[in-house]
């Protein structure tokens, strides 16, 4: 009895998909019980966006002052950078299963291993950021009498923002699509719909890839804009 | 307690089977039954199981990639020419690049179905951005100079852009299939959604998922594909630009 699979062409259909997103389907597994519907979907978004933004916050708080500090400092190239590249190459799906293995279940455990995720091109950025300030500006800050600190907070991370923010977009989106794998450790994000599809349906799989995209997109337009807001006027006229 | 919060969605889902591990393990070996990091002794016996996940996922990855990279590549040489193809393009290949691939794999459902083709198609659309990207600033960085030089010698607009300045972008060209390699070697983990095989297909069973040394074989060997792919392809880029070795001394 290896895996049941489904066949391979499923009668789904983008009217199906928008039904089961607005209304309550009836599903053959649980027993007459509604499933899909727009108060599960926003339930699962929460979810989605809750763990997103949990494993976000730690993944900022881990990787952004090691990243400015180095950055600042100068050292630690082949970490910043290297990270980086490894980070690149994790399989979300071994990472999910090892750390639910190893750690547990639920919402911080999930947040966790989402965090991994996000570390490395905020790390990454946040080092490369700070490097690619001119250093004759540095300099000048130094000259007019600037503490290291006041360097680092008035005139090397303002500059940085397009590229520690560029970091910060790559962690979110990387984050918000692995957290779509989340209900393997206990997790329920919109990914559900797509792992219990057989209590879903083909619609239901077709509505949660509707929606992880949707939700994903609407992430990265906000962060966009949060990077337009955050970068100096001066940096965006230079930028047109 | 673990174990069983795990298999619920994979019970509901009816893609549960006769244990995957003990089908060829006469006994449970002992450091099994612990809650070792690794157990040596099942890997030993074992290993042979990952050669089937492990050629499908080089065929997802290598497939993808080249495909990706046709399609990247030529896109770059249009814009390369037509510099008002340049916004639409970024933001098209912007968009697929930011919709995650589990998303795209059910996307596709109603047109190709579940399967490998679905997975190829994602996840080549997922390469398109980086490789376009960089193929196009690699172009954008030949120096003005030299392209002046190219048509002062009497070179063709064809010949200057074979001759001069792709071999010049190589190094950019190469960085970006690199990123793209490597991050389709990790995604391509997911494919198992899809039914779409690769080295997800033994993380992704009942047994497989709470079963650690199990993760970290097939884990292990997608981030050692990924190093692999990383290395082979620097070893081509310092072969197909032998001036840059003259540079660095």
């Amino acid at each position: 009895m290896t895996c049941a699979l489904l066949p391979p062409f499923l009668p789904a259909s983008i009217g199906g998909a928008v039904e089961f997103i607005f209304e309550p389907q009836s599903s053959n597994v649980t027993g007459g019980k509604e499933v899909g519907g727009l108060a599960q979907v926003i339930e699962l978004t929460i979810t989605q966006l809750e763990v997103t933004a949990i494993a976000l916050a730690i993944s900022m708080a881990v990787a952004l002052p090691i990243g400015l500090y180095l950055g600042h400092r100068g050292v630690g190239e082949t970490l910043a950078i290297g990270l980086g590249n490894v980070g690149r190459a994790v399989p979300e799906l071994a990472l999910i299963a090892f750390m639910a293995a190893a750690i547990g279940v639920g919402m911080l455990n999930v947040s966790i291993a989402l965090a991994v995720l996000g570390i490395p091109p905020i790390l990454t950025n946040a080092y490369v950021g700070i490097r690619q300030v001119d250093p004759a500006m540095v300099d000048a800050a130094r000259g007019i009498g600037m503490t290291e600190a006041e360097i680092l907070f008035r005139v090397e991370m303002p500059l940085a923002v397009p590229t520690v923010m560029a970091g910060i977009r790559g962690a979110t989106i990387a984050i918000v699509a692995t957290a779509t794998i989340a209900p393997l450790a206990g997790v329920l994000t919109l990914g559900d719909f797509i792992i219990n599809r057989n209590v879903y349906g083909a619609d239901g799989l077709l509505a949660g890839g509707i929606l992880v995209a949707l939700l994903a997109l609407t992430l990265e337009l906000l962060l966009a804009w949060a990077q337009r807001l955050l970068t100096s006027r001066g940096l965006r006229l230079n930028a047109a | 307690m673990v174990s069983a919060i795990l298999m619920m969605p994979l019970a509901a889902a009816g893609e549960v089977g006769e244990s995957f591990f003990k089908e060829r393990t006469s006994e449970t070996l002992p450091c099994q039954a612990t809650d070792k990091l690794f157990c040596f002794d099942w890997a030993k016996e074992n290993i042979g199981r990952y050669g089937t996940p492990t050629v499908q996922h080089l065929e997802l990855v290598l497939i993808s990639v080249v495909v990706g990279f046709a399609i990247a590549f030529a896109l770059a040489l249009l814009a390369h020419r037509r510099r008002w193809l340049r916004p639409p393009l970024l933001a098209i290949t912007g968009v697929i690049y930011t919709v995650p691939s589990l998303a795209f794999f059910f996307l596709l459902l109603p047109i190709t179905g579940l399967g490998r083709d679905t997975v190829v198609i994602a996840l080549s659309a997922y390469t398109l951005q980086i490789i376009y990207r960089n193929a196009l600033a690699g172009l954008a960085n030949v120096p003005a100079a030299t392209r002046d030089a190219a048509r002062g010698m009497g070179m063709t607009e064809g010949q200057i852009l074979w001759r001069v300045e792709l071999p010049l972008a190589v190094p950019e060209i190469v960085a970006g299939l690199r990123i793209a390699t490597v991050s389709t070697v990790a995604i391509a983990t997911l494919a198992v959604f899809a039914q779409g095989g690769g080295l997800g297909q033994p993380i992704y069973t009942s047994a497989g998922l709470t079963f650690k040394t199990n993760i970290i074989i097939a884990g292990g060997i997608a981030m050692l594909m990924a190093f692999v792919f990383d290395l082979t392809l620097l070893a081509i880029q310092r072969y197909a630009t032998p001036w840059r070795k003259a540079a660095r001394g």
